[in-house]
């Protein structure tokens, strides 16, 4: 599973530009599924027919990123984020952009570090003027942090780990399951959930499950004088309970935490303070779904070395796979 | 000229009606048939001599920032507080129209006379504000307005200068304009136009709109802010007057489809139609509710150069407009 994931978050793919990602998964877990098919906002859908109710699982596929906003005429870029970017972590920073040119993030002269701000910042892709920039650019291009995948022995460090472990852990569970199901699943990933979980918006409308996951990282309360959280690298997934785009479902979370005790998987309870999930559009979706999220504990999310750990990412293969093999009642009823 | 009509008429947000009707009775006219919804969405479907293989929606919101009426004091004057985006330092001094009977009053505030030396360090907050509709004592003021009641800015749409217009309201009704412009003339390909309402507080009509029209392809038709002003520096300014239309990339509802970006490009570049890029990424339009309409919606946005929006005193250029509806119509000659 290490070289998916490797392969899977080296690719380019901010908010709005995952086709190399989308074209990727679609390769990896097409013989593991009945079918595959895409929508307008770019959302990859591969789908296990079964019985009904249907269990969507999401996952998104697109990371932080940046966008060239103007070009100077020395051929410095000029550049907004795409998604929750803090502007101090680019600086020194390599970027990539889609059709391989690379640059390096800097900064106008500034006093204290409290002034940087956006417009401070540009970006330095080592062309002679502008003209030779924007023979390799334009306005409205997209760039990604430029990081290689690291093994650090037992714990996995890379760009875009969110969410593309959610990605490869979905890719696994395709594959390891069996022939026959109690029902059909449809594994998502989607598209622009760094901008506002906007591809699970209308996926969730066009699939109209029975059941919504999201599976996406969570932050952890484990490093030096870390904001209160009681989640840690390295003792199993986290079952969602709460956050600030969602209250899962009190009946599903049950469910979760019953089949990760039967199963001897090891899990943590999220409650997380701030940030979204896919699940919390999907729970919004036509007349509501019943949601939950299997998080994947992760340091440093939305910085070029995100964390993850890899019997995390194991565990929560094998807790989705069991979730999957579970027979759901019907959504509507058994709630009181 | 369509567009010093439509900025004339009073349409703050939830309030749009004397808008509609103008516009409908246009329509009317020239024998064009015509849709309201619940919210007050106008909606007209254009047929054209070919049929349209694609369903394109058009979308310009008729609302407009404002004021409403919160309390009615002792001595006839009215507190207020604003309706969508507006910077209360652009209210001081300004003439408005209150309510549906467009009572005529004035924004006070202390006289420069009056004010100790430290009072005339900062600008009024909105607290420090009120209307006056030149009425005696609350009683008076009773006879003429209820709270509740809209205030819209009092300012006459006039040609100046270089073929500028200055006037309130060009967000959105330059949209507007130009999407009756379209509407009207014999030859525009078939498309679906919405003339929306609430905009101003949060896409809200245009959510509703797209779930009835279901388009597949949508642009925003929209007045954005100009910066070219003498305080801003080229690389921070977004658009600039006579660049022509302004095409978006990402806003913050909003990552524009690659392939509506790419095909509003090539319209404007294959009919010799002047456009610009709008060099910023943030604000957000009708487009950003239309994308996710049900299964999703491929959207872009093209919108006229415009300074001081949200005040009563914008400035556009005609040409700008004329170019928006060239741009348009280029663009709808290839797509429908």
């Amino acid at each position: 599973m290490k070289e998916l994931i490797k392969e899977l978050v080296e690719v380019y793919g901010p908010s709005g530009e995952e086709a190399a990602v989308r074209a990727l998964i679609e390769e990896k877990i097409k013989e593991s599924v009945d079918r595959t098919f895409t929508d307008s906002l770019g959302n990859l859908f591969a789908l296990r027919e079964g019985a009904p109710p249907l269990l969507m699982f999401s996952a998104h596929m697109d990371e932080i990123g940046v966008i060239v906003t103007h070009i100077d005429d020395k051929g410095f870029l000029r550049i907004a984020p795409v998604g929750g970017v803090a502007p101090h972590l680019l600086v020194g920073q390599r970027l990539r952009f889609k059709n391989g040119v690379l640059g390096t993030v800097h900064h106008e002269k500034i006093k204290e570090l409290k002034e940087l701000d956006w417009s401070k910042l540009y970006v330095d892709i080592g062309a002679a003027d502008g003209d030779a920039a924007k023979k390799r650019l334009r306005i409205g291009d997209m760039a990604c942090l430029h990081q290689p995948f690291v093994d650090l022995g037992g714990r996995y460090m890379a760009k875009a780990m969110d969410d593309r472990i959610g990605c490869a852990i979905l890719v696994e569970v395709a594959r390891r399951l069996p022939p026959s199901l109690p029902q059909g699943v449809c594994f998502v990933f989607s598209a622009q959930e760094e901008v506002g979980l906007r591809g699970a918006t209308t996926a969730a409308y066009r699939l109209d499950p029975g059941y919504g996951f999201a599976v996406d990282v969570t932050m952890v309360g484990d490093t030096p004088e870390a904001p209160l959280m009681a989640v840690s690298l390295g003792r199993g997934p986290a079952i969602k309970v709460k956050d600030r785009s969602l209250l899962c479902h009190p009946r599903v979370r049950e469910l979760m935490v019953e089949t990760a005790e039967k199963h001897g998987i090891p899990y943590q309870l999220e409650v997380l303070e701030r940030g979204g999930t896919d699940a919390g559009a999907i729970h919004l979706s036509r007349e509501g779904v019943p949601s939950g999220a299997v998080s994947i504990p992760c340091r440093y999310v939305h910085t070029p070395s995100e964390m993850v750990d890899a019997g995390d990412v194991e565990h929560a293969v094998e807790l989705i796979e069991k979730l999957i093999l579970l027979s759901w009642p019907s959504p509507d009823e058994g709630w009181t | 000229m369509l567009l010093e009509k439509l900025s004339n008429l009073p349409g703050v947000s939830g309030s749009e009606k004397a808008v509609r009707e103008a516009i409908v009775e246009q329509l009317r006219e020239h024998g064009l048939e015509w849709q309201t919804d619940t919210m007050g969405n106008l909606l007209v479907r254009k047929k054209g001599r070919r049929s349209g293989s694609r369903r394109i929606m058009l979308a310009a919101h008729i609302d407009e920032v404002g004021l409403m009426v919160t309390s009615i004091e002792k001595s006839g004057h009215l507190k207020f507080r604003p309706v969508g985006g507006i910077d209360s330092r652009v209210l001081v001094s300004k003439r408005v129209h209150v309510g549906e009977e467009q009572i005529p009053g004035v924004i006070g505030s202390k006289a420069i006379h009056l004010q100790k030396p430290e009072e005339r360090q900062k600008p009024f907050e909105l607290d420090q504000l009120y209307i006056d509709i030149g009425a005696k004592n609350k009683e008076e003021a009773e006879k003429y307005v209820q709270v509740g009641a809209y205030a819209s800015f009092d300012a006459v749409c006039t040609p100046f200068g270089d073929g500028c217009l200055r006037g309130k309201a060009f967000d959105d009704r330059a949209g507007c304009a130009a999407l009756l412009e379209l509407l009207l003339e014999k030859d525009t390909p078939p498309f679906d136009a919405a003339f929306t309402v609430q905009e101003e507080v949060g896409l809200r009509g245009a959510r509703v709109a797209a779930y009835t029209l279901q388009p597949q392809y949508a642009l925003a038709v929209e007045a954005t802010a100009a910066a070219d002003t003498p305080d801003t520096k080229k690389e921070r300014s977004s658009t600039v007057l006579s660049g022509g239309p302004a095409i978006s990339f990402m806003d913050r509802t909003l990552i524009v489809h690659r392939e509506i970006f790419e095909s509003l490009v090539n319209a404007a570049e294959k009919a010799g139609v002047p456009f610009q890029f709008r060099r910023f990424a943030g604000g957000g339009t009708d487009a950003g509710a239309i994308a996710l309409s049900r299964e999703g919606v491929k959207a872009g946005v093209v919108a006229v150069p415009c300074r001081y929006i949200h005040s009563p005193c914008s400035v556009l250029k005609e040409s700008d407009l004329r170019h928006t509806v060239s741009l348009l119509r280029a663009w709808l000659e290839a797509t429908a």
